[in-house]
């Protein structure tokens, strides 16, 4: 054996190899993965997060946008829906964290200095945005957001059965509930309203008249209609006629279009799916009155697009924001239309978008101007999730109506006291 | 002689003999290669645990909202948030509920698969796989294709098709409390899931059992079957027993990744580590609440720990027992 084979390590050589394999990291971060890509070359690199939207074609098109922008490399995290929330409120508070983010517009973002005032970028085409939309992300004057989609929210029908049981199209939560009981079959369900019935937290308040806060942003859903309409709920939860534990939740349009169901509650951005499945046999109506003196109502939910304000690329995320959702009407166009139908929050777009101007597109639009309640920006996850939990114990866990909403009340006072003092 | 003195002139110099010489400096140090190989674990301990558990303490006694730094000092009222907080309190009935039935149902599952593979004689390799092989499995698939396929709500999930056929109605698996079907969903997807990794364990300790105790026993009169298990192979399995109750006390004590798929978002069957998820970090972020929680629960294990290793002697050498 030569006495090099035989050598021990001695310093020089793993000094050598220390300095190799630095050399070689170093090389391998320029050629690998890491996380940022585009091809831009501007040296700008931004990163922006989006939930997995369920319509077909929509991460393509997003990260073609993001290719077009010529000002930075922008790269796209498409997140699973169910985790997009804790990973991106969690991301927030690391280097790591997001340029640019969706979400829903909430307050504590604002004053936890988690986003950025676009107040500047969006002020010279405010007119031409939902007047609401504005609203609904502004504080202390400041707009905290740029709306890229409105989401109105109701239900999707088959009339072929409504006709066939001899039931019209229900006014009122107990017209929805015998509707439910005379459509339901051996194999198919009166009714679907997601397999936590969250999504209809807030129609089912706003049908009875009440609200989630006043306009002092004090609580407004504890009412004695509210009261009323989740014994109702909590009678429809046990009438056997309606679906729980389906495979895909309420956004997602396979309950209704693979006949689990007769009625579902879901989004307009499912629309293209209803129609291609069910053709012509698909209709829409609001969530109906939950007491007498209510009101039809529509969740106009949607997305808007943030700036991380403590991203170090403030400005230049910015500038992405003001090109793709303020400037790029082509692209707005196509994001509202061309994938699941949603509606455009500019109005200019609204109005010219063909796509949603006859049919049962039309119909959604009208249910949208007609009952919709946007996002108050008040109203906070910490407040969603403590309603969501007087759902969860009266109506699928058979407790008090009044005690829960006790409950929520003491959740939601301790947020408002922690935001507004 | 003449081939004594070659020899003798071909013999190599002793002094130049390179194993003979001590090591001088660094390396020649036991403590500098006490810390060369033990320094890089010691320090990633302590950023990725030590550090962080002292700041989780630290930051108990502060309010932090959305930051993990503190903000202003409140002493014990994350504490006192916690401790009086019925679904918090209730996180700690609910894992009772489910450490009381899961510990000893895997430990007597793990035992029995244990015992009937140790009796094989042919294919025991293939079945100790068979039964194994669930523990490769990740907690969040097996939770999908529980929650998906097997108890799926609808006619066609797998548990309803078969209840179907008896004439049985659509069983709401997850969605409706009352009555709790869940606790079936989510204890069979976890005894599946951990049976196999005990059932090693209990392998191993069998066939340490010395042969010549059995024989020992026969001559004495013992019959084979329920006396002999009652009287020899149960108290040899005492050590690794002991050690399969404390793995499945902590394992329960962390029961997160199928309570959290299978029941999302409900208010009920929430063990500790799921509520402290929703109540306190998740989607609200109040990592001060969150912390304090953190620091209660660990209290809490460790005093379960120490109670149930001094109940059953863990720690006590064999020979003591």
């Amino acid at each position: 054996m030569s006495a090099l084979s035989n050598n021990s390590w001695d310093r020089r050589t793993v000094l050598r190899a220390a300095l190799g394999l630095t050399a070689a990291g170093g090389l391998a971060a320029c050629g690998g993965n890491n996380g940022r890509g585009g091809g831009s070359g501007s040296g700008v690199n931004l990163t922006q997060f989006f939930h997995a939207y369920g319509e077909a074609g929509t991460e393509q098109a997003i990260k073609k946008y993001a290719k077009a922008y010529d000002k930075a490399n922008v790269t796209t995290q498409w997140i699973t829906s169910s985790d997009f929330e804790s990973k991106l409120f969690a991301t927030l508070l690391t280097k790591s964290a997001p340029d640019l983010f969706e979400f829903h517009p909430q307050i504590q973002m604002v004053k936890s200095g988690q986003v950025a005032d676009l107040t500047d970028i969006i002020s010279p085409v405010k007119d031409d945005f939902n007047p609401a939309d504005i609203e609904s992300h502004t504080v202390d004057g400041k707009i905290y957001g740029v709306r890229m989609i409105d989401d109105p929210q109701f239900f999707f029908y088959r009339p072929s059965l409504f006709e066939k049981a001899g039931v019209e199209v229900p006014q009122t939560l107990d017209e929805l509930i015998e509707a439910a009981a005379k459509l339901t079959t051996s194999k198919v369900k009166g009714l679907y309203l997601g397999n936590d019935l969250h999504a209809i937290v807030n129609p089912m308040i706003w049908s009875a008249g009440a609200d989630t806060l006043d306009d002092k942003n004090q609580i407004a859903y504890h009412t004695p209609g509210v009261i009323e309409g989740l014994k109702k709920m909590r009678r429809l939860f046990k009438s056997g006629d309606l679906l729980l534990d389906a495979p895909t939740d309420y956004w997602d349009p396979s309950a209704l279009n693979q006949g689990l169901c007769a009625m579902q509650f879901c989004g307009m951005w499912a629309m293209p799916q209803f129609q291609q499945t069910l053709g012509d046999d698909i209709g829409v109506f609001p969530f109906p009155k939950t007491i007498d003196s209510g009101k039809q109502s529509v969740y106009n939910g949607g997305w808007s697009m943030f700036v991380n304000a403590k991203s170090k690329n403030v400005d230049a995320a910015k500038e992405f924001v003001k090109w793709l959702w303020i400037d790029q009407k082509k692209y707005q166009e196509e994001w509202a239309t061309s994938f699941g139908f949603h509606i455009p929050p500019r109005t200019s777009i609204a109005q010219t978008a063909t796509k949603l101007k006859s049919g049962l597109p039309a119909e959604g639009v009208k249910l949208f101007n007609e009952f919709g309640h946007f996002d108050n920006i008040g109203w906070t996850q910490a407040m969603i999730t403590a309603l969501e939990d007087v759902f969860a114990n009266s109506v699928r866990k058979d407790g008090d109506p009044e005690a829960s909403l006790d409950k929520a009340d003491k959740a939601v006072n301790r947020e408002l006291k922690k935001l507004f003092g | 002689m003449s081939t004594t003195t070659k020899l003798d002139l071909a013999s190599p110099a002793p002094a130049k003999a390179t194993p003979a010489k001590p090591r001088r400096g660094l390396r020649g140090s036991p403590t500098f290669n006490f810390w060369l190989f033990t320094g890089p674990f010691l320090i990633g301990l302590a950023i990725f645990v030590y550090v962080p558990i002292l700041w989780s303490i630290w930051l108990s006694f502060f309010e932090a909202r959305f930051t993990v730094t503190p903000e202003k000092f409140i002493g014990f009222d994350n504490y006192v948030y916690m401790l009086t907080n019925d679904d918090f309190v209730g996180s700690l009935g609910t894992f009772t509920v489910f450490a009381a039935f899961i510990v000893p149902t895997t430990w007597a599952m793990s035992l029995g698969l244990a015992l009937a593979v140790n009796r094989l004689r042919f294919m025991r390799a293939f079945f100790r796989s068979v039964f194994f092989l669930p523990t490769a499995c990740s907690y969040v698939a097996a939770a999908l294709i529980w929650k998906m396929s097997i108890f799926s709500g609808v006619r066609f999930g797998l548990m309803n098709t078969v209840l179907g056929w008896f004439g049985v109605e659509n069983i709401a698996w997850l969605a409706d409390p009352n009555p709790p079907w869940y606790w079936l969903v989510i204890v069979s997807a976890r005894l599946w899931l951990q049976s196999g990794f005990y059932m090693i364990l209990f392998l191993a300790a069998l066939q340490n059992i010395p042969g010549e105790l059995y024989e020992a026993a026969a001559l004495d009169g013992a019959k084979p079957g329920w006396q002999t298990f009652r009287y020899i192979t149960l108290p040899q399995l005492r050590a690794t027993s002991t050690a399969v109750v404390l793995l499945l006390l902590i394992a329960a004590y962390q029961a997160f990744d199928e309570f959290f798929n299978l029941l999302q978002k409900t208010t009920w069957g929430r063990p500790p580590l799921v509520e402290l998820y929703y109540k306190a970090l998740g989607e609200n972020q109040d990592y001060g609440a969150g912390s304090a929680g953190a620091v209660i629960l660990t209290v809490l294990i460790c005093l379960v720990t120490l109670f149930q290793g001094k109940l059953m002697g863990f720690g006590r050498g064999d020979e003591s027992k």
